[in-house]
């Protein structure tokens, strides 16, 4: 049914068709598979997600390094894997090898990424917390280290992205409408969300979770009340930094050629775009809002044809949100008094 | 505040004045030639004009000159290095109108000069099946073309703080740029070819303006850098400049003391917007084909570096910055693969240490500035503790 | 203490994500990934191919005298994606100059390389450079055909004689250009021959045809979807630097195409032939010229063990006196269009040779050529073009690249 009515409908609009065309075929062919690929790709987003909004938070700073964050942990999983001997074809090793494997190179990524987003702070933006620079100043700064970062990356490895590294070979675990769905984004989705609590309950109920929501509110106050503010912001950026390595494994499990100096850009922008789209400094909403752009944008993909889409539908997405309900879906809460 | 002393002295003028001067001397942005700012105000304003001119004669000269050191040569064509370097420094101009006399951080700059680039393709390229218009004409139509996109763009997003703004230019940036590879209407990356150019024959019957010629198009440029520079240059002086200083400063001051803020801020996105445009046209036009690979989000960054590095909000700075940054990958065409990388860090370094950038902007009255300064100075000297001016006559600088 | 909580949380998550992918890959996977259904076409490798006998070689006659300035230049890709295309290419140049300078001792002709990256945009700078240095009379390039488009007039503007080894975009030659020479078949004898070895060598009933978005690739897709017919199923794009493909693998999946044909370069070719293969696809997949070369195999992996291609150019490293010589250069076997341009530099130098030591009359000497080369028959027409190119076809065996031999004229 729906696929007869929505088709009627969108031919009626009438669109030239060198400028944009609706595939809408192709749309209703391929919806569940495109529904569960994007939400894959929405779990990563929303673990990346998590460090803008955590950051922008307590620092009111978008931290445009944070990219740069993930795509280290991208490269310190990519050379753990090369290392234990992974390439383009699915390995040959038993399972409890290939998770031995897999948790190695997730504790090597957030350990990279973790250390990134302390060096970061620490030269970056630290120094000009100290001389009171302007807000002007930080953004810019950021978008400075961010790009130093990326070309850094690019003198040493080069423009091509890494060899391809396939981690396991994904077998079908259940079959929806017609569409399979793989152990691959099981896994991703799944584990996604069980970090997603894990830092969500950490921030509601641990002593340093109390401090950060503190120094989100009010940061003299917090000073006043005895929380360290410096050590509070170390620990955001550490946290995202943790976040990230372990989007950074999912990322490479789902895009083996994934890994290359800009690699983090994109995906940055999308995140930060479900960080406002949630609600800034919500970790619920970082949640919802990276499962619903890595939604949105992969159908836009699908309807219109192109793979750039979901890249246009994230950035427009954005500016709506912006315009029309800035604190995001489920409102920034990060300040509030919620126990 | 102890508890074991008595309470605090209230400070009394002399140190008060101590304090305020130190104050004052720390939120000083010094640029890296202090001296020189001095010295060009106590110049009387003939000799500055003729200063400039000969300034600008020695400009026009350059791609004749050739100068041994100073060239590109033999990595990259000097003439055409002098075209790109124009209109990189017209780019930091326009870019400077947004980021340093307004205050709101554009990351997506690249988009503008993307419009202009594929507007004057659209309409002079043989590969385009719109209508074709005669290659000069182009150029307003890219600044209003841009300006518009500037506009539609500002409306809904400058009334968001300042960060917000950021990510949605950068936003803006790359969506021109998927568009222009998705649209087929654009044609991606394959892209237009033979851009037009202005008309006119030389002597031997072949067009002045070639694509592997670049001195025309440095003239060209140079030419309309002039005449942007004087229009920047009397809006700075205008109420309009004044709005965009109050603005940049403390927005909420101004806005309390009746500036209508938003309506500047999307005069100056408008107005860097189109010369944006403006600048984009011209590159399309020098370089004779334009695809979507040139536009991308490292470009913007580049931009931005060029304004920063210049000196924020100094128009004469950002032109240095724009034509620095363009030919320093020229020049050092070893370290060009790099330049993302060095930039990038400059971009962190300055800020940090020097945010004034190389020349930066004279924190000055405008209206009546030098008058007013000159005669503070000279009639004045240093003003003594007690804060009270008094002022000689016969000790003030000239007229 | 809650940090240990923290991390003992994620490392739970982890081990726990794990447990369910283990759970759904009970058995290890075993051995190579030889494809099951689809019973794949056996086509036997090729061991020798004919060399012309009165074959022009770059030593000459040794007697070849030059100024001292002389130099032939080549401008393509030495860095950036798809650089190895490039490299094999200027590799066969400096073989041949180098035989010619020790064959010539009265002509030392200087090489000079520009890189353009294989970008459109970035070329434009280099041959500027090219086309003001006077020395410099013939140049070997460009490789790709979006760079070729992107800088021919530049070229014309300045007489300059360039003869592509690779660019394969038919309408290269229809801009009406005196100074560009293509030293091998293009895509619209190449698009039909690959079509005819889709339907007739590989049996294949229900192509899916994948372009990508550069000029070599929409030009090639377009003359092998016309020549394919009704046996084309369906067709997508893809973009250059894309990394994830599958919205495409879900709707080639879908048709039940039983092969693939990507016109396009490996860069992007090689990770959609491994996707390809995870997602469980067994047919065959074709590539062209643009993804023959083996960093497809090093990329792809043991995917690439289903791969075709096609390539107007000839198996080089079949010719036992260019292989050993090109081995002992480049310390690699010959890639493709190694050869064409070494044939192509070899009719510049035999024009120097006999005097032909100026731009224009350079050019002239290309334009009335008229004999063999190690590769094919060299003879061009008005615009520029070869007259009967041959189309070869290669394979993929244990891991290397192996022609299967001529599929189409």
């Amino acid at each position: 049914m729906i696929s007869e009515v929505i088709p009627t409908l969108l031919h009626s609009v009438p669109v030239d068709d060198t400028w944009i065309t609706f595939d809408v075929n192709s749309f209703t062919q391929n919806f569940w598979s495109s529904t569960f690929d994007g939400l894959t790709f929405g779990a990563i987003y929303a673990l990346v997600a998590l460090g803008y909004t955590l950051v922008y938070g307590v620092l009111n700073l978008i931290n445009f390094a944070h990219s740069e964050v993930f795509i280290t942990g991208c490269y310190g999983v990519f050379f753990t894997l090369s290392a234990l001997n992974f390439g383009p074809s699915a390995p040959r090793l038993g399972f409890w090898a290939i998770v031995g494997n897999l948790i190695l190179a997730l504790v090597v990524a957030i350990i990279a990424s973790a250390l990134m987003a302390v060096i970061v702070e620490r030269v970056a933006y630290k120094p000009l917390r100290q001389r009171k620079a302007p807000r002007l100043a930080f953004l810019i700064t950021a978008i400075g280290v961010s790009f130093a970062i990326q070309y850094t990356i690019y003198w040493w490895r080069g423009p091509s992205p890494e060899a391809a590294l396939t981690m396991f070979r994904p077998l079908a675990i259940f079959d929806v409408f017609g569409t399979i769905v793989d152990s691959q984004q099981v896994v991703i989705i799944v584990a996604a969300v069980i970090l997603m609590i894990a830092t969500d309950q950490f921030i509601r109920r641990s002593r340093t979770g109390r401090g950060i929501r503190a120094v989100a509110q009010d940061p003299d106050t917090a000073t006043l009340m005895g929380v360290n503010k410096e050590k509070i912001i170390v620990t955001t950026f550490i946290i995202g930094g943790i976040l990230a390595g372990a989007a950074a494994l999912f990322y490479v499990m789902k895009i083996p050629s994934g890994v290359q100096y800009n690699g983090g850009f994109i995906l940055g922008v999308k995140a930060f775009a479900a960080a406002v789209l949630g609600g800034i400094g919500n970790v619920r909403g970082a949640l919802l809002g990276g499962l619903l752009i890595g939604l949105i944008g992969n159908y836009g993909q699908v309807l219109l044809g192109s793979s750039q889409w979901t890249d246009v539908v994230a950035f427009v997405v954005l500016v709506l949100v912006l315009i029309v309900r800035p604190e995001g879906v489920l409102g920034s809460s990060l300040g509030k008094s919620k126990a | 505040m102890s508890t074991t002393d008595g309470p605090t002295l209230i400070p009394d003028d002399a140190s008060a004045q101590e304090i305020a001067d130190r104050e004052a001397k720390m939120r000083q942005r010094k640029g890296w030639f202090p001296g020189l700012s001095d010295k060009w105000n106590a110049l009387p304003r003939q000799t500055q004009w003729l200063i400039l001119i000969v300034v600008v004669v020695l400009a026009y000269l350059l791609p004749i000159l050739n100068p041994p050191l100073i060239t590109t040569e033999p990595g990259n064509n000097w003439q055409i290095a002098l075209a790109q370097m124009s209109v990189y420094a017209l780019v930091a101009v326009g870019l400077n109108v947004v980021v340093g006399y307004a205050g709101l951080l554009d990351l997506g700059y690249v988009a503008f000069f993307a419009l202009g680039s594929y507007t004057a393709a659209m309409f002079t390229s043989p590969d385009s099946p719109y209508v074709h218009i005669p290659y000069l004409w182009t150029l307003p139509l890219a600044m209003a073309v841009a300006m518009f996109f500037g506009v539609v763009l500002g409306v809904p997003t400058l009334r968001l703080r300042g960060d917000y703004l950021a990510i949605v230019t950068l936003g803006f940036g790359e969506i021109v740029r998927i568009l222009a590879t998705i649209i087929p209407a654009m044609k991606g990356q394959v892209g237009f070819q033979n851009v037009g150019h202005p008309p006119g024959t030389d002597s031997s019957g072949q067009t002045i303006f070639q694509n592997s010629n670049g001195t025309p198009w440095y003239w060209l440029t140079l030419t309309i850098i002039i005449v942007v520079l004087l229009a920047a240059g009397n809006l700075e002086r205008s109420r309009v400049g004044r709005a965009w200083i109050a603005i940049r400063e403390d927005e909420d001051a101004a806005e309390i003391m009746g500036v209508p803020t938003f309506k500047y801020k999307v005069w100056a996105f408008a107005i860097g917007a189109s010369v944006g445009g403006l600048s984009g046209a011209l590159f399309a036009g020098q370089v004779g084909f334009v695809n979507n690979q040139k536009f991308d989000i490292a470009t913007s960054i580049l931009f931005v570096a060029a304004v920063v590095m210049g000196g924020t909000g100094n128009k004469v700075g950002a032109i240095l910055g724009g034509a620095l940054v363009a030919y320093i990958p020229l020049r050092f065409t070893a370290i060009a693969e790099f330049k993302y990388l060095i930039f990038g860090a400059a971009l962190v370094i300055i800020m940090i240490f020097r945010p004034g950038g190389l020349l930066p902007a004279r924190q000055s009255l405008l209206a009546y500035g030098r008058l007013a300064y000159n005669k503070l100075k000279g009639a004045v000297g240093d003003i003594p503790p007690s804060g009270k001016v008094v002022l000689e006559p016969g000790k003030g600088a000239d007229k | 203490m809650y940090r240990k909580k923290v991390i003992s949380a994620i490392a739970a998550a982890a081990t726990l994500g794990m447990l369910v992918a283990g759970c759904a890959n009970q058995t290890a996977p075993s051995g190579t990934e030889t494809s099951g259904g689809g019973s794949r076409v056996n086509i036997p490798a090729i061991s020798k191919v004919d060399v012309p006998a009165g074959a022009v070689l770059p030593a000459g006659d040794g007697k070849g005298t030059c100024p001292s300035t002389t130099t032939l230049a080549y401008a393509g890709a030495e860095t950036g994606p798809n650089a190895q295309l490039g490299i094999n290419i200027f590799n066969g140049i400096q073989l041949a100059i180098n035989q010619h300078n020790a064959a010539n001792p009265g002509c030392q002709v200087q090489f000079k390389k520009f890189d353009t990256e294989g970008d459109p945009n970035k070329a434009t700078g280099p041959v500027t450079q090219i086309v003001s240095e006077p020395d410099i009379i013939g140049v070997v390039g460009l490789p790709f055909s979006g760079e070729s488009k992107a800088t021919g007039n530049i070229f014309e503007q300045k007489g300059l004689v360039h003869i592509t080894p690779s660019a394969t975009n038919p309408s290269l030659t229809k801009n009406g250009w005196t100074t560009f020479f293509r030293a091998l078949g293009n895509d619209a004898v190449q698009g039909p021959a690959a079509a005819k070895f889709l339907t007739d060598k590989l049996q294949a009933k229900k192509v899916y045809l994948v372009q990508d978005d550069s000029d070599y690739g929409i030009g090639l897709g377009t003359t092998t979807s016309a020549a394919l017919g009704s046996a084309m199923v369906g067709s997508d794009k893809v973009v250059t630097g894309q990394k994830d493909f599958s919205a495409v693998i879900s709707k080639i999946m879908n048709s039940k195409a039983d092969t693939v044909y990507y016109a396009g370069y490996y860069a992007e070719g090689a990770p959609f032939d491994q996707q390809l293969v995870a997602k469980g696809f067994t047919g065959s997949f074709v590539g062209p010229d643009g993804v023959k070369d083996d960093q497809f195999i090093k990329l792809a992996g043991d995917a690439s063990s289903n791969a075709y291609f096609t390539c107007p150019c000839i198996p080089g490293e079949l010719i036992p006196s260019f292989e050993s010589e090109y081995k002992k250069l480049a310390n690699a076997e010959p890639g493709t269009y190694s050869i064409e341009g070494y044939d192509a530099v070899t009719v510049l130098l035999s024009g120097i040779d006999k005097g032909k030591q100026s731009r224009a009359d350079l050019l002239s000497w290309v334009k009335s050529y008229d004999a063999d080369g190690l590769s094919k028959h060299y003879k061009w027409d008005s615009t520029g073009e070869l007259a009967t190119p041959d189309v070869y076809g290669y394979k993929v065996e244990n891991g290397k690249i192996v022609p299967i031999g001529v599929i189409g004229k």
